[in-house]
């Protein structure tokens, strides 16, 4: 039986990277990926204390981040093909009719 | 008949519908026929009223008609209502009469004028709101009247807006009247408080219930009306803007300042005598203003040398004699010389019009001299009513003149130091008046050239007016002679069921019936006359003889001649006392109080809203990354606080 406490190591290391990604990265298809790669730490944490204590609330929590991470992701996924085609990039920082 | 009543008022209304609504859609001819007819009728018909009233015994003579209920709040309780009594009879055929023939002459003296709709308009508005003045029923009704022809006086003195010191001149007639009419109404709210009701007749007949003779209230009411009065009829201390509303036309100089408008304060006094006769020292205070203002608007006119000008301190001072009329509670005797007044008033200032349209336009009387020959019609009318208001025996200002300083005299309210002021007056008037006549029309020919080779005599639409009223200054006062001449005095008579001074009107009649001791009355009449006959020699020798003798005699005197010229200086120190400080504090009000206070607080507002902004806008750099990073730091600090505090 793997301790609790490794889950949650991975879960820590996994979020930290995804964060780190979305703050470093140009690139939104990566800021994309980074984030659903905090979200997926996020389940494994909820995963892992759903089974640690024996019950099924964790679960159904899940899915329910599962389903909505594929809504968002076919959304976001549109939004940045639209974006591309009018400005013709990808770089995040290019992405700023609002700024002031 | 009777039903046709407001019909009067109501013609010349439609006349200014007409003209108004079709402003420049007229040919000229039709402008002036139907304000001319309009105004013709209501004379017409008001003589028929006037007949039928006669046919009346003295006691019933009263016609009454209430046309609809204008205001019912609560016990507040307004009519439209017309009353014609013998003393709204007096007041419409004056009106109608002397404001038809002014229309007439109006149709010539306007011909060249291209507002010609529009000055027709006025007019007849005037006429309607003037008419409504005299035969309202009620203080209030009396008041739209009152405004009415206010505000006409306004729009016709501004006639000729584009030039500067008309316009100036409008507003200040404007502004001058409103003092006045808020002395009105606050007096016509007493009335209303006391006695529950501002029907003329209700008034006039519970007032005595409803007042203490002689209390503070009563002469507070009295006090106030007259306020009203001395704004609209030109007296001491708001005469100030009869001199200025020269500046109109000078028909409307005539129908407005001359012969009816400014005559309403006199109407509005003689109407309210029962009110006046319970307060003794109101009526004092109006005899005084009344013999003061008649004293010094006639020195004022001695130095005037525009011919306009002369006549509206001399209309200024015969107001004040009507008010010293009224002041020694002799009503008949004030309205008497109403319109006697308005007879010869208005002649001489129609006469005066024919005059500057000879000059082409100009009125100063120094470029004139000699104009006899060129004008003889307006010469002679001229001279006739010059002759009747300075009190030439058998014209019509003689016998009202007369009247009023004979009841100053006699009157238990009157006083001989009144009799005396008007008595100087009398001379002072004579003086002027003939200063003006010798200065126009005699002596050397003193215009220029050009001037001189475009007099003409005016037209036919023109002189006709003049010769009706020189008719009727001469033939007016026959219908009200003193008793010592042994005959009745039908005006005082006709009048007496309405305004009367109690007591005195019976002690006078007493007084002739019985055949009493009337040498007095004879010397003061002797001795006004021979004044007045000195005065003329006098103003004969200075301004046609000798115009030397009077150069000289200006400049021996120069420092009273600057001081009469200047007008005493009045209207510099209403300038420095009243409107500066008014102008003073409205500009702190405007440029500090609105500006910077009120401005700047809203404005001050919006800055410092406006500077944390722009601070804060930068912000919002447009770098994704950037919102990113602070948002995790945020939730950094969230969980840490969670873990930590």
């Amino acid at each position: 039986m793997v301790p609790i406490h490794a889950y949650l190591m991975l879960a820590m290391i996994l979020f930290g990277i995804g964060a780190f990604g979305v703050l470093v990265s140009r690139n939104v298809i990566v800021m994309f990926m980074s984030v659903e790669l905090m979200l997926n730490a996020a389940n494994l944490v909820l995963i892992a204390f759903s089974r640690a204590l024996g019950v099924v609330d964790g679960h159904v929590f899940v899915f329910l981040v599962l389903a909505v991470a594929a809504a968002e992701a076919a959304v976001g996924l549109a939004m940045i093909i639209t974006i591309y085609r009018n400005r013709e990039t990808i770089n995040i920082d290019r992405y700023n009719l609002l700024k002031w | 008949m009777s039903e046709y009543l407001f019909w009067i008022p109501l013609l010349p209304l439609l006349g200014f519908l007409i003209n108004g609504l079709l402003l420049g859609k007229l040919p000229r001819p039709v402008v002036s026929a139907v304000a001319c007819v309009s105004v013709g009728l209501s004379f017409v018909l008001s003589l028929l009223l006037f007949f039928e009233l006669r046919s009346l015994p003295p006691a019933a003579r009263e016609i009454e008609q209430v046309l609809f209920t204008w205001i019912a709040a609560g016990s507040f309780h307004v009519d439209i209502a017309f009353l014609l009594d013998p003393l709204s009879a007096v007041m419409i055929l004056v009106v109608t009469g002397v404001g038809f023939l002014i229309h007439v002459y109006s149709t010539g003296y306007m011909h060249h004028d291209k507002d010609f709709g529009r000055y027709f308009a006025y007019l007849n508005l005037f006429t309607f709101s003037m008419l409504t003045l005299v035969l309202a029923n009620n203080f209030l009704l009396m008041f739209v009247g009152w405004e009415g022809v206010g505000l006409c006086s306004y729009l016709l003195i501004g006639f000729w807006f584009h030039k500067k010191s008309a316009s100036d001149a409008g507003k200040k007639a404007f502004i001058v009247n409103r003092i006045g009419d808020f002395g009105f109404l606050l007096g016509m709210f007493i009335i209303f408080w006391q006695v529950g009701s501002l029907e003329f007749k209700t008034v006039m007949e519970q007032a005595p219930a409803m007042f203490v003779a002689g209390g503070g209230l009563i002469t507070a009411a009295c006090l106030l009306l007259f306020v009203g009065a001395t704004g609209k009829s030109a007296q001491i201390p708001l005469y100030v803007w009869l001199p200025d509303a020269m500046e109109g036309p000078t028909p409307v100089s005539a129908l407005i300042h001359a012969a009816t408008m400014v005559t309403a304060g006199v109407y509005m006094i003689a109407r309210s005598s029962v009110l006046y006769m319970m307060a003794p020292d109101a009526l004092m205070v109006v005899a005084i203003i009344g013999a003061a203002t008649a004293f010094f608007a006639a020195t004022i006119g001695l130095a005037q040398n525009d011919i306009k000008r002369v006549l509206a301190y001399s209309t200024v001072s015969q107001l004040g004699y009507m008010f010293l009329a009224c002041g020694v509670a002799a009503f008949g005797a004030g309205i008497f010389h109403l319109m006697t007044h308005a007879f010869f008033k208005a002649l001489l200032f129609l006469a005066a019009g024919s005059v500057i349209h000879a000059m082409s336009e100009k009125q100063d009387m120094r470029e004139m001299g000699g104009l006899k020959k060129y004008l003889p019609i307006t010469y002679m009318t001229m001279l006739i009513a010059t002759l009747a208001i300075a009190g030439i025996p058998g014209l019509s200002g003689f016998f009202s003149k007369d009247e009023i300083l004979w009841k100053a005299f006699s009157s238990q309210h009157g006083h001989w130091l009144l009799w005396l002021v008007g008595f100087i007056t009398a001379g002072l008037t004579a003086f002027y008046m003939f200063r003006l006549i010798y200065m126009t029309f005699h002596g050397k020919e003193r215009m220029d050239e050009h001037t001189r080779s475009h007099i003409h005599e005016s037209p036919r639409s023109m002189t006709v007016p003049l010769m009706a009223l020189a008719v009727l200054s001469v033939i007016g006062g026959y219908i009200g002679m003193p008793h010592i001449f042994g005959v009745t005095n039908y005006f005082e008579e006709w009048l007496a069921p309405v305004v009367h001074g109690p007591g005195h009107q019976a002690a006078s009649h007493a007084l002739a019936a019985a055949g009493a001791d009337t040498s007095m009355e004879w010397a003061l009449m002797a001795a006004s006359v021979i004044l007045v006959i000195i005065a003329i020699f006098v103003a004969r020798h200075f301004y046609n003889k000798k115009p030397e003798a009077a150069t000289a005699m200006a400049e021996k005197m120069s420092g009273m001649k600057t001081l009469l010229a200047n007008k005493y200086y009045v209207d510099e120190f209403y300038g420095a006392t009243v409107v500066r400080p008014i102008v003073n504090g409205s500009l702190f009000l405007w440029k500090f109080v609105d500006v910077v206070i009120i401005d700047g607080t809203i404005n001050g507002l919006a800055v410092i809203s406006r500077d944390i902004s722009e601070v804060l806008r930068y912000v919002q750099g447009g770098k994704v990354r950037n919102y990113a990073t602070v948002f995790v730091a945020g939730v950094i600090v969230l969980v840490a606080y969670f873990i930590f505090g």
